[in-house]
C-alpha cells in the first residue's frame, strides 16, 4: 500500500508550491501533520527547496587523492561529481555535459584521464575545474550564439566547503553560509578528525548501501531518537547479551559484537542521562555526557599513541567525549566516537538510499578499523538484525500514517512553550526536541523565498 | 589415518544439497549444528574482498553470532518477523575444487539462487557459494562458508534469511 495524493493523470497535485502558509500549518510546536512524510509534492518541494538551500555532505577528500581523481553521486535529485583539481583543490561539478546533457563519468570513482573530463558522446572536454576545454570541429559554431550561450559556459561549479575532509556543497547559490548554518555542531567532526594520532581520516573497509522503503526523515529523526532502542532492538541485542550470559565463563573476555550489542538494550535512564545538544537548523547529537559507545575496551597502545601526540591532558578531552550519533540535517549523521558516518540519500517520498562508510584513523592501530567495520556490519547492513527491526518500524510509519482519524505526528514529549524562542541547548536524551527543531528548519527552508502563488 | 577423513564427491555434493534444504526448511537448530567451533559465515561486501575484518562485510559471523541471528529469529519481538520471511535455494551441481584427506580438508564451490519472500515482496539472488569442509567424527562440517554475491556491491533491501 503506497500513499499516493495524484490527480486522475497521475501527476502531484499543487497543493502546496506557492502556498508557504499552506507548509507552514503542517509544523506545529509540537506536532507535525503526516503529510511532510507521505505527500509526492512536498518532496519535490524538499529537493527544490531544503536541499538545495542547505548545505549537503558530498564526500571525502580521501575518496579522491590524486589531481584527476575523482567521486560521483547524487545530492537531491542532481547527479553531481567530485574531482580533485590540478591545484589540489576538491570541487565539486554538476554531472552532465553542457553540451546535450550526458554525463561525463558513469563509474563511482576513477581517474580523468588526461587529466580532462571528456563526455563519452560527442568528445566535448573540460578542465578539472569545470571550464569547457575544447569542442570538436568548432568550425560548425561559428556564425552562432554559442560563445554566449549556457553551453560554453562550461560545468558551473557548486558551492563547496572543505571542513577537515569532509565535502559539504550547496546546490543554490543563494543560501546560509557555511559556518552559520552548521556553527558549533562542527565539533564533532572536530573530535572524529582528532581521534587520529595524526588529525587525518581516510575513508576505508567499503560502503554498505541500504535501500530503505520509507520517507528519508524517518530515518535521520531516529538517529537521535533515544526512546526506541530498549524496544525496537529488544529482539536482537537483547538475545545478544542473553545469549553471551549462557555461554560465557565469568572470567571470560566479552567479544567485541557483545561489547557493541549490549549497550542497545540499556533502560530509559542510560539513555535520557547521555543527554542530547540542540543546535539551530536541525542538527543535534546525542551522548553529551557519554553513550553506548563510552565502555568500549582499550585497543593496543593507541591511547600511548594519542597521548605522544596531543599530550596527556588534550588526548584526555578527544577520547573522553563519545558522542552517539550527530545530525548534520538534512543529509548526514555522524558517530565521531567509532568513526562510521551514514549518508541519506533521498530517491521518492517512500524509498530512500542509506550509505554507510568506515574511516581509518591515519596513524591507529588497524583494530580501531576492524571496531567500526564491525559496527557498520552489525548495525547498518542490509543483514543487520538490528537494522531490519529499525527500517520495520520506518516503513510501518510510512504505511501507518495513512490511517483514518489522526493525521498528526505527536512529538510532544517534554515540549516547553519557552522553545518559541528559540530551540538551542542541552536536554535529556528522551526529549523529541530534536525531531521539533529539524521540523522547525525544514518549515524554515521549505518556505524560503517561496511567493503566495 | 586417512581413512577416518577420506569424503568422496558424492557425499560433498549431498552435504550441499542438504545445508541448502535445512535452511529453507527453517530447520535452524541442525544447520547451526553443521558448523565447527570455529567456522565462519562470511558474505563478502566486495569482490575479492581480502578479509572480514578491516573490511565490511554483509555477514562474518562466528558460531555465538549465529546463535544470536537464530535465537533472534524466533523471538516473539522480532518485528520484521512478525510476517514471516520464507527462502528458497536452488542450486547447480556444487563441483568439487578442493579434496585432500590427508589435510582433512574440501572445497566446493557451488553457483545459486536466492529467494526470500515476505508476503507480497520477493527479493531474489545470485552467486557462488565456496564451502569450506572437513570430516570431523565421521561427518562433515563446514569450517567456511563463504558467499560471494553477483551484486554484493549493490543498493539492497534487508535480507533477513541465511543464504
Amino acid at each position: 500500500m503506497v500513499w499516493n495524493r495524484v490527480d486522475s493523470n497521475g501527476a502531484a497535485m499543487n497543493r502546496y508550491r506557492n502556498d508557504p502558509g499552506a507548509i507552514r500549518a503542517l509544523v506545529r510546536p509540537d506536532e507535525v501533520h503526516r503529510d511532510a512524510y507521505l505527500d509526492p509534492e512536498l518532496f519535490e518541494l524538499e529537493m527544490e527547496q531544503l536541499w538545495r538551500h542547505t548545505w549537503l555532505y558530498v564526500g571525502h577528500d580521501s575518496q579522491v587523492p590524486e589531481p584527476g581523481d575523482f567521486y560521483s553521486t547524487q545530492l537531491a535529485h542532481e547527479p553531481v561529481i567530485m574531482v580533485r583539481g590540478s591545484d589540489g583543490l576538491v570541487r565539486v561539478l554538476p554531472n552532465r555535459c553542457a553540451h546535450k546533457g550526458t554525463r561525463l563519468v558513469s563509474a563511482v570513482h576513477g581517474k580523468c584521464a588526461g587529466g580532462m573530463l571528456r563526455c563519452p558522446y560527442h568528445g566535448w572536454t573540460y578542465r578539472l575545474d569545470g571550464r569547457l576545454r575544447t569542442v570538436p570541429l568548432k568550425s560548425g559554431y561559428e556564425g552562432t550564439a554559442f560563445e554566449g550561450s549556457n553551453a560554453a559556459q562550461g560545468l558551473r561549479e557548486v558551492s563547496s566547503v572543505n571542513y577537515r575532509g569532509f565535502i559539504f556543497a550547496r546546490l543554490a547559490a543563494d543560501g546560509p553560509d557555511f559556518k552559520d548554518y552548521f556553527g558549533e555542531s562542527l565539533t564533532s567532526i572536530d573530535n572524529m578528525v582528532e581521534r587520529s594520532p595524526e588529525g587525518r581520516l581516510e575513508v576505508a573497509g567499503g560502503v554498505l548501501r541500504y535501500m530503505h522503503d520509507c520517507n528519508w526523515k524517518l530515518f535521520v529523526e531516529n538517529l537521535n531518537d533515544a526512546m526506541h532502542p530498549m524496544v525496537a532492538h529488544e529482539s536482537s541485542a537483547g538475545t545478544a547479551k542473553k545469549t553471551w550470559d549462557a555461554v560465557a565463563g565469568s572470567d571470560a573476555a566479552v567479544p567485541m559484537v557483545i561489547e557493541q550489542f549490549v549497550p542497545f538494550v540499556n533502560g530509559y535512564e542510560f539513555f535520557e542521562k547521555m543527554g542530547v545538544k540542540v543546535y539551530a537548523n536541525g542538527h543535534s547529537y546525542t551522548g553529551v555526557n557519554f553513550s553506548i559507545h563510552s565502555k568500549y575496551s582499550q585497543v593496543g597502545d593507541y591511547e600511548q599513541r594519542m597521548t605522544g601526540a596531543y599530550g596527556e591532558e588534550r588526548a584526555r578531552r578527544i577520547l573522553g567525549e563519545a558522542r552517539h550519533n550527530t545530525v548534520y540535517y538534512p543529509n548526514l549523521t555522524i558517530k565521531g566516537a567509532i568513526q562510521a558516518i551514514r549518508v541519506a540519500r533521498p530517491l521518492a517520498v517512500d524509498r530512500t538510499l542509506i550509505e554507510s562508510w568506515t574511516f581509518r584513523l591515519v596513524g591507529a592501530p588497524d583494530e580501531l578499523l576492524a571496531r567500526t567495520t564491525t559496527y557498520s556490519r552489525l548495525i547498518n547492513a542490509p543483514t543487520s538484525m538490528v537494522g531490519h527491526d529499525d527500517l520495520h518500524c520506518y516503513r510501518s510509519i510510512q504505511q501507518g500514517l495513512a490511517a483514518g482519524g489522526n493525521e498528526w505526528v505527536s512529538l510532544h514529549r517534554n515540549h516547553s512553550p519557552d522553545e518559541a524562542g528559540g530551540i538551542a541547548g542541552i536536554f535529556g536524551a528522551t526529549n523529541e526536541v530534536p525531531m521539533r527543531g529539524q521540523f522547525r528548519a525544514w518549515a524554515e527552508f521549505m518556505t524560503r523565498g517561496m511567493q503566495e502563488g | 589415518m586417512a581413512g577416518d577423513t577420506i569424503a568422496t564427491t558424492a557425499a560433498l555434493v549431498d552435504f550441499i544439497y542438504s545445508e541448502a534444504r535445512l535452511l529453507d526448511e527453517k530447520r535452524l537448530g541442525e544447520w547451526y549444528e553443521l558448523f565447527t567451533e570455529d567456522a565462519r559465515y562470511w558474505m563478502p561486501l566486495t569482490r575479492d574482498q581480502p578479509n572480514g575484518e578491516t573490511f565490511t562485510s554483509l555477514f562474518y559471523e562466528d558460531k555465538l553470532l549465529l546463535k544470536v541471528r537464530i535465537e533472534r529469529l524466533r523471538h516473539p519481538n522480532a518485528f520484521s518477523q512478525q510476517q514471516p520471511s520464507f527462502c528458497q535455494h536452488v542450486l547447480q551441481q556444487p563441483s568439487v575444487e578442493a579434496s585432500d584427506p590427508e589435510s582433512n580438508h574440501y572445497v566446493t564451490r557451488t553457483p545459486f539462487m536466492y529467494f526470500e519472500a515476505q508476503l507480497d515482496t520477493q527479493l531474489i539472488l545470485a552467486g557462488v557459494t565456496y564451502h569450506h569442509l572437513s570430516v570431523v567424527n565421521g561427518a562433515l562440517r563446514i569450517r567456511l562458508k563463504k558467499i560471494e554475491l553477483v551484486n554484493c556491491d549493490a543498493a539492497l533491501p534487508s535480507i533477513q534469511m541465511l543464504l
